[in-house]
């Protein structure tokens, strides 16, 4: 009880000291061959700022945060990451790729490798951290999501909650300054949404600047210092959790919010 | 242990239902089961069986019983083969193979010299058992086959340490099999790991551009085509004085076409891995070649263990087409020992000890194969 409470201080508290803005999207355009997939996106997130993306299937929200580590490739507008502009420049896309860290709905652990491995590989090769400091950071942030005693098993041997919190452990372990969420509970059953989530609240409220595709409305309410509601490509509406949900201003997030609470 | 104590305790309930009742487990039960389960099926049993039963004491009575093992030798050192003559269509006529077995393997290779190509045999299967053992698997490897490969290669031409040289002419039989096929794939493997990748690459399209050629070029032409092109045609194009030798000529025609045939299917592999996997190593900060060797590759050739081997299997045998060219290779070699006018009709004992040699290899290859699936599969489940 009391750690709630000491938590939604710290919340109040960084929500006050919210520092420059370290993503920046200008008027971003993207067409999936005549598909216009994203139309004028602009959104700006300040330092360890947690926005939440919400937004009917197809509405461009998972193409919008895979623009912002470039898993996909936007064609017009400029995106800009941590001072770095987002370029066919290998280098470039290599250095933000190192402080953007991001995690799938599928999950998309290497099979191949334990768990453990799954979490060193990108520290040593990539950050050339020495092997056995690797390990250290891993199981250190294998215990921060509660499996360190699965650090030997495979990904095939975990649950799909187990496996959503490693993906969470091995983005974390390259230290990243940004997390990108994409749907990271849409994969699970119910009784494992909720020792994922737990997670996620555990990294908002640590500092973690944070951009969150994601149905969980309770989530967005208890964390999220903003709210960005997509729809056909475009950014609709955006605001404080509480205004966005207790006074939609747009009729497509009236409608969106009901079909949602209806469904749940 | 009485009745009554058992079933007082049930850990030793769980024990005694431990083992099932023979009436369904043991080879009785699987006996009546797939071979008597039914009147039709019993009858099949009986009439296969009095068949193979028939066909195997004909064949042991050919093979074994009514043989000849050897046979004398005249004055000169020409085979007396009477014996086998008398025997012909009632007993196996083994003498031909102990008398051409070292002509056969070891082609026209010097007689003297011949523990040379033997040594090689014994270590390109040394290689392959350790290449086999996944506890082998890591880095020195690669130095363990270019020693290998090195040695080999000093064994056979010779010329240093003492060992008179022998020319690539008098190399055959066995250990011209084994160096085409070795060879042949272990660059043809490498080479289709590339034209695969290039294959699929969506950044440089000039290199996706001839690695469709060079795929659909090579795959549309027969190996035996490409062999006479390589030894007929090749050399025309090549300048005066120049010249490279027939069997490394041959040698990069089948490294060519297994690498074409490797290609697709290492290319299957990696268009049924998910997309995720890419985007996770992407997402992570890996380079391309980091994101390739340690997430795409291991798990993609995982998938096409099967069609691989297959295709391994596939250009073991098909090394054996050389012979069009005039290498001497093992099949050859049986060819060339049975014109010698004594053993001219004992060809089906030749033969079947080919054949023996061939099966000994693919079979080692497809039994390891399934080996390893199992293997990773059971460490690499999904």
């Amino acid at each position: 009880m009391s750690q709630t409470a000491l938590s939604e201080h710290v919340v109040t508290q960084m929500a006050d000291t919210k520092g420059p803005p370290i993503i920046v999207m200008d008027r971003v355009n993207k067409w999936y061959g005549s598909l216009h997939v994203l139309r004028d996106v602009s959104l700006s997130v300040a330092e360890k700022e947690r926005v939440v993306v919400c937004g009917p299937s197809g509405s461009g929200k998972s193409t919008m945060i895979r623009c912002i580590n470039r898993l996909e490739v936007h064609q017009e507008g400029q995106i800009v990451v941590d001072g770095t502009e987002l370029t066919d420049d290998l280098r470039s896309l290599d250095t933000i790729r190192r402080e953007v860290g991001m995690v799938f709905q599928s999950f998309n652990l290497f099979p191949h490798l334990t768990i453990l491995e799954n979490c060193t590989l990108a520290p040593i090769w990539v950050r050339k951290m020495p092997k056995a400091e690797a390990e250290e950071v891993a199981m250190n942030f294998l215990t921060r999501v509660k499996i360190p005693e699965q650090a030997k098993k495979y990904p095939g041997q975990l649950s799909g909650g187990q496996q959503q919190r490693v993906a969470i452990a091995r983005a974390l372990c390259m230290r990243p300054k940004i997390m990108l969420f994409d749907e990271p509970t849409s994969a699970l059953d119910p009784e494992m949404i909720k020792e994922v989530l737990d997670v996620m609240i555990e990294l908002a409220e640590s500092g973690m600047t944070m951009v969150c595709v994601t149905h969980e409305m309770g989530f967005a309410r208890r964390v999220a210092d903003r709210v960005v509601f997509m729809d056909r490509g475009e950014i609709v509406e955006s605001g404080t959790p509480q205004r966005m949900f207790e006074d939609p201003q747009t009729d497509r997030l009236k409608l969106f919010l009901s079909q949602i609470l209806r469904g749940h | 242990m009485s009745q009554t104590v058992a079933s007082a305790d049930p850990i030793a309930i769980a024990a005694t239902r431990e083992k099932p009742p023979s009436n369904v487990a043991g080879p009785w039960a699987w006996a009546r089961a797939n071979l008597f389960g039914s009147w039709w099926s019993t009858a099949v049993t009986l009439v296969l069986g009095y068949l193979i039963l028939r066909f195997a004491s004909s064949f042991v009575s050919w093979a074994l019983v009514h043989a000849v093992w050897t046979v004398p030798y005249d004055a000169e050192g020409r085979p007396d083969n009477a014996a086998c003559q008398n025997a012909k269509g009632i007993g196996a006529c083994w003498a031909v193979i102990t008398d051409k077995y070292r002509l056969i393997l070891f082609g026209r290779y010097p007689y003297d010299e011949q523990w040379r190509p033997a040594v090689c045999v014994v270590l390109f299967i040394g290689l392959y058992v350790v290449s086999a053992m996944r506890r082998f698997w890591r880095k020195e490897l690669a130095l363990i086959w270019v020693g290998t490969l090195v040695v080999i290669g000093v064994l056979m031409w010779g010329g240093v340490l003492g060992l008179p040289l022998v020319t690539e002419d008098f190399w055959g039989g066995l250990p011209l099999t084994l160096i085409l096929a070795t060879f042949g794939l272990a660059f043809a493997f490498p080479l289709a790991i590339l034209v695969a990748l290039g294959r699929r690459s969506t950044t440089l399209p000039a290199v996706k551009m001839l690695c469709v050629v060079y795929v659909e070029l090579i795959r549309g032409v027969p190996l035996v085509a490409l062999l006479f092109m390589a030894s007929v045609m090749f050399p025309l194009f090549l300048p005066e004085g120049v010249n490279i030798d027939k069997l490394l000529r041959a040698q990069i025609a089948i490294i060519l076409f297994a690498g074409a045939y490797l290609a697709e299917v290492v290319r299957a592999g990696l268009q049924a891995l998910p997309k995720g996997q890419g985007e996770a190593a992407d997402a992570l900060g890996l380079s391309y070649w980091q994101k390739t060797s340690s997430i795409i590759l291991p798990q993609a050739l995982r998938l096409v263990i099967p069609p691989l081997v297959n295709t391994f299997i596939g250009f073991f045998k098909d090394t054996s087409l050389v012979l069009i060219i005039g290498l001497f290779d093992l099949l050859y070699m049986g060819k060339i020992a049975l014109s010698d006018p004594p053993w001219q009709s004992f060809s089906t004992e030749v033969y079947l000890m080919l054949a023996v040699i061939y099966i000994a290899f693919c079979f080692a290859m497809s039994k390891y194969s399934r080996g390893l699936e199992r293997e990773l599969g059971r460490t690499h489940r999904r």
